[in-house]
Formats: structure tokens, sequence, C-alpha cells
């Protein structure tokens, strides 16, 4: 644990429980077969982040990875494991601590519309919570507001439109000097700039990187791209299906991907050089996280599973260089 | 900056809503009604040619009078008159001030605390959700009138109790309305900055989910201010409801039915028609509302 350290999850899961309503269980009792539903959609997740870095979590739809984000912000509760902010697990937290970290880990979410409430104004979406929490008052906000727009790009006299009268690119600035707001520490961008065309969203991740470096952020980027994580990521985390199964940073990863998913991963990022190139797709598609494959997650997709994968979870084993790998093939084969 | 500028809408929401709201002519017509209507319960004291209240202004005499006739005190009664001799166009506009009274000020009351007790529902859903929607489901499966009915006569007589009576029976409709929308504005991602940013659960309900839930409300109160106005009289009608002393639309029905028999149809004939109208016209403005907030139903 680092002196910088800003916020680390250990063994942190999230499941979200279906349970039976009076009417099943009175079925149930007729002999109907009503079970409770379960999906983990985190599963036993380690991370941490330090002050300043850009921590990116990949993997394909519906891996957990948007919930690990959620989490790490603060919107959910883990169901499992601790969650530290600056070293203190926030579960225990006094109410002005738990207030710190709230704050302090600010979510920028997907759809630059819903995320937007459409009956409010501009300059109150993002002054309101300035105002609520004591760090800016009504005659201020004025102020306050225009300075966080032109911080993001906007134009100040903008402060009165309702959230349709912007483009797509605008309401993306307009998320981001929401979370800007209340000075946090942590940007959690989930998918963030995924609703963007190309243009915008290069001006949207300038504007992130000017951002980290003029106030000092922390980013966890949620994200599929592996383009755009290459870009702006010191380190990488890849999901598969509620864990995590390779980590280490960026540049190492992908220079030398270690486990199957990640190689496969990388094989399927377009580049401009291959002209002549095969598609070696990923054989079949995500499992349902209700119902996941015994051992490895990844054994029935996997090219070089063995018996092994079915039976046995595999260990998370440390790799040199700061790496972390969780398959057989690092501890003993698959067989 | 070079983010392309989105043109602003030439016309605001509001407008382009009046502006649909308008385009069919029955809703006018409907509109129009009601708007005479209120404006005639309004202005009753300065409109009627008879104080029903003053008992110094009504005659004996004039009792029963049909339609046309002179009263003693030389003015037209041009519906006629009552059993006991009050101008029926006078009673019709005092009488629609006490209807249109009850029921706004129920459908007011109701809709606040139905909107409280839905937003808390969908908001916290789990237990809480479940305990209050079993009691809008129970409240929902019992005939409006009998559970009214009942209240009233627990109660007694009188505007406040009718007005109690009439709030039990709507707030549940409100309450599951309300849920319904909240429900869904729920799963969207600005309550889930709102959460983020440190907001109060109160904040975040009324000033952020409440506000985009109102559409579907404001169809609801119409139609069911329209119901609460029928419901009064129907109590009413039945002599559970307003006293003599506050004659409503209903009590001006009752009073006439004794006379069907004997060919003086218009005592209750003429309040009928205007408590009719009220509702054909509250209902006429109610589903183009439902029409125009809810682009689904379009065809």
């Amino acid at each position: 644990m680092s002196a910088s350290e800003l916020v680390r999850v250990e063994g942190v899961s999230k499941r979200f429980t279906k349970s039976l309503d009076l009417a099943a269980k009175i079925a149930n009792r007729f002999g109907a077969k009503n079970r409770e539903v379960t999906v983990h959609a985190v599963d036993q997740v380690d991370l941490s982040i330090s002050d300043g870095e850009v921590v990116a979590l990949v993997g394909e739809s519906g891996c957990g990875k948007s919930t690990l984000g959620r989490v790490v912000a603060g919107i959910h509760d883990a169901s499992a494991g601790k969650v530290f902010w600056k070293g203190e697990d926030v579960s225990t937290h006094s109410d002005a601590a738990r207030k710190d970290f709230v704050l302090g880990a600010q979510m920028i979410f997907q759809d630059p519309m819903s995320s937007l409430n459409p009956r409010i104004r501009a300059g109150e979406i993002v002054g309101e919570a300035a105002r609520v929490h004591g760090m800016t008052d009504k005659a201020g906000q004025r102020d306050y507001v225009s300075s966080l727009f032109k911080r993001v790009g906007l134009d100040p006299d903008y402060v009165r439109r309702y959230p349709h009268q912007f483009s797509g690119g605008q309401r993306a600035r307009i998320g981001i000097a929401r979370a800007l707001a209340v000075n946090p520490k942590l940007l959690i961008c989930d998918e963030s700039v995924a609703a963007l065309d190309v243009s915008i969203q290069a001006q949207v991740l300038n504007l992130f990187m000017d951002l980290r470096e003029d106030l000092g952020l922390a980013y966890l980027f949620i994200s599929h791209d592996l383009g755009v994580v290459r870009h702006i990521s010191d380190r990488i985390l890849i999901m598969y299906l509620g864990r995590v199964i390779e980590s280490g940073p960026t540049r190492a990863i992908f220079e030398d991907p270690i486990h199957p998913y990640t190689k496969a991963l990388l094989d399927n990022v377009p580049k401009l050089e291959a002209k002549k190139r095969s598609f070696a797709t990923i054989k079949g598609e995500i499992p349902s996280p209700i119902n996941p494959p015994p051992g490895c997650h990844f054994h029935p997709r996997c090219p070089v599973a063995g018996p092994r994968c079915s039976r046995e979870k595999p260990k998370e084993t440390i790799v040199a260089g700061g790496r972390m790998a969780a398959c057989h093939l690092l501890d003993g084969g698959v067989v | 900056m070079s983010d392309v500028v989105a043109t602003p809408r030439a016309k605001g929401e509001f407008a382009r809503f009046v502006d649909r709201f308008l385009e069919d002519r029955v809703a006018v017509f409907g509109l129009g009604l009601i708007t005479l209507i209120v404006l005639l319960a309004v202005f009753a004291p300065l409109i009627a040619p008879q104080n029903p209240y003053d008992l110094a202004k009504v005659d004996i005499m004039d009792s029963r009078q049909p339609p046309g006739s002179k009263s003693m005190d030389g003015f037209t009664m041009w519906l006629g008159s009552d059993g006991v001799g009050r101008d029926l166009w006078s009673g019709i506009l005092y009488g629609l001030r006490i209807s249109l009274m009850v029921g706004l000020l129920s459908g007011l009351i109701a809709a606040t605390i139905g909107l409280c007790i839905g937003l808390i529902a969908a908001y916290f859903g789990g237990r809480i959700e479940n305990v209050i929607m079993r009691i809008v489901d129970l409240q929902l499966s019992l005939p409006s009138v009998l559970v009214a009915l009942i209240l009233v006569a627990l109660l007694g007589k009188g505007v406040d109790k009718i007005i109690i009576a009439l709030i039990v029976v709507q707030w549940a409709y409100y309450a599951r309305t309300v849920r319904g929308s909240a429900l869904v504005e729920r799963r969207k991602e600005y309550v889930e900055a709102a959460r983020s940013l440190g907001l109060s659960h109160t904040r975040t309900m009324l000033k952020h989910i409440l506000p985009n839930c109102l559409a579907p409300v404001i169809v609801i109160a119409t139609v069911q201010t329209a119901h609460a106005i029928s419901l009064e009289a129907t109590l009413s009608f039945l002599g559970v409801g307003l006293p003599q002393t506050e004659p409503s639309l209903g009590v001006l029905i009752s009073n006439g039915f004794q006379y069907m028999l004997s060919g003086k149809y218009w005592i209750s004939f003429f309040p009928g028609v205007a408590l009719l109208l009220t509702i054909v016209g509250i209902n006429l403005v109610g589903d183009r509302l439902r029409d125009v907030l809810n682009p689904r139903l379009e065809k």
C-alpha cells in the first residue's frame, strides 16, 4: 500500500438477488419450483488506484465492469469485501468521512442524455450539489458554474439552457462539469465516450487528460475500446464474467499479453498496418452470470483449455513487472 | 469549442403542448365548457337572480313552478323552481360552487398524499414498496362508492367530512400512477448521478424524479376530479352527503326526485344536465391531455 493510495477495494463482490415474492412462495408450497436468482456481477475483485493514476477496466459487455465502477463510486454498496478510501475502510466511516468518499469519487456516465435530468437547466445541474454541500452559495453559484463551464469548454452563456438544447459532446461536458463541481479526486468514467462520435471522443479524452494535469485527478476508465485505453491509461485490468483475469501496466499488457482471453481481445483490435488479417474471433458469447461455467469462467471459449480448467478456479498469479494473471498455464498447466 | 450547437427550438415545450392540445376541436369544446362552468360558479353571486341561501328572498308561493314562469319577486325563472320555491338556475349556479370546490379540493389533497406515497414506494422499493402497494391494491379492489358510503356514514354529514371520504377513495389511484412512472425514472442515470453527488433522498425524489413523473398524473387528476364530483353527487343523492343547507348538484337532484313521477321533471333534470356537462367537459379535456402527453397512443 503506497502512501498516495486513493482508493482500494479488497475481495469485493456484488450480487444482485431477485428474491421470491409472496405469490411465488405460495406457488412453491404447491410444488412449483421457483428459486431465488442470484447474479454474481462482481466476484472477489481487488483493485487499487493511486493519486493521479489512470486505471482502465476492460471487458466485454456484461462482465461486471460498470457494477465494479459503481461500487468504487459509492453508488452501490458491496455485497462482500471492503472498500478503502485514502486507506480507511468506508464501512466504518463517520458521516463526514463518508461524504468525503462519496463526493471524492465521481461518476461520468455513458449516456449523456439520460444522465442529465431533462427538466433542470444546465446551470442548476452543475451547481446544485456544490450549493447543497456549501462549496458555494446562492449568490456565488453563477460565478462558480461559469468557471466550471469554461474549464470543460462550454460557453457560460448556456447556463439557462435545458439538456435537450445541447449536442451530444456538450452534454458529455455538462456531465463532466457536474462531477467537477464537488472537487473530486477520482473520476470513474463508465464508457463515457462510447456514445460520442470519433472526433468528439478525441476532444473529450483530451479534456480528461488536461483535467488530470491541472487538477491531479485519478481515473478509473471503464471501456471496451482498447484503442482508447492504450492511449490514456497507466494500468489495465481485464475483466471476464465478474473476475479480474489479468492486470498490469498498459505497455506490458499490450506488448506481451499472458491470459488467452487478453490475447484474443488484443488480436481483435483493428490495426492500420495489417493489410491481410484473418480475424479469429472469440468463440461463442459471454456466458450468463446467473449460471457461470465452473472452474475458470473462460474455459468454454478458451483455445488452450484443458480438463483442469473446468474443475478448478485459477489462482491469481503474480508475474514480474507488477503484473497479475489468473490462468492455469501459469501454475502447473491445464491438464 | 467546436461542438456543433444544437439549434434551439423555435417554441418552448409548453407552447408546443398547447398547440397539440388545440388541434382537437372536441377537446377545445370541452375546455370551453369547463371554463364557462367555472366562471359561472365563481361569479354565481353576481349572475344568479336569487340567493338560494337567503331565506328572506325565497318565497314558498314560488315552489314547483315550471320553467319560464315569473317569480313573486318579478324575475323569470327560466329553469323553474324547486320544492321550496328556490329558483333552479340560481340553485344550480350555487350548487356548482360546492360541487367543484369539493371535487377540486379533495383531488388536490389526494394527489399530494398519493404522490408522496407513490414516490416513496418506487424510490425505496423492497418491503416498503410491497406494504404500500398491497394497501393500494386493497383500496382499489373495493368499489369507491361503497368505501365513501361507509366513511360518510361513520363521519357524519358536512363538507369537510365528504372531502375526507373522497380523499380516502382517491389517493390510491395517484399513488399507483406515480409509482409506475417513478419506477422508470429511478433507473435512469441522472438519479445515480444525484446519489453520487451526495444529494439527500428527499431532494432526489422531489426535485429530480417527481417533475419527470407528472405527465400521467395530470391525466389522472382530470379523470379523478370528474369522478370525485360525480361521487359526491351520488352520496348526496343517497342522502348521506351534503346537508340541505349546502345544496350541491347532488342535493338538488335528490330534492327533485320525489316529484319526478308527478311530471315536475325540471327539479331533477336541470341540475342533472349541469352535472353531466361538467363531467363530460372534464373528461373531454382529460382524454385529449392523455393523447398529447403520451405520444405512444397516437394514431
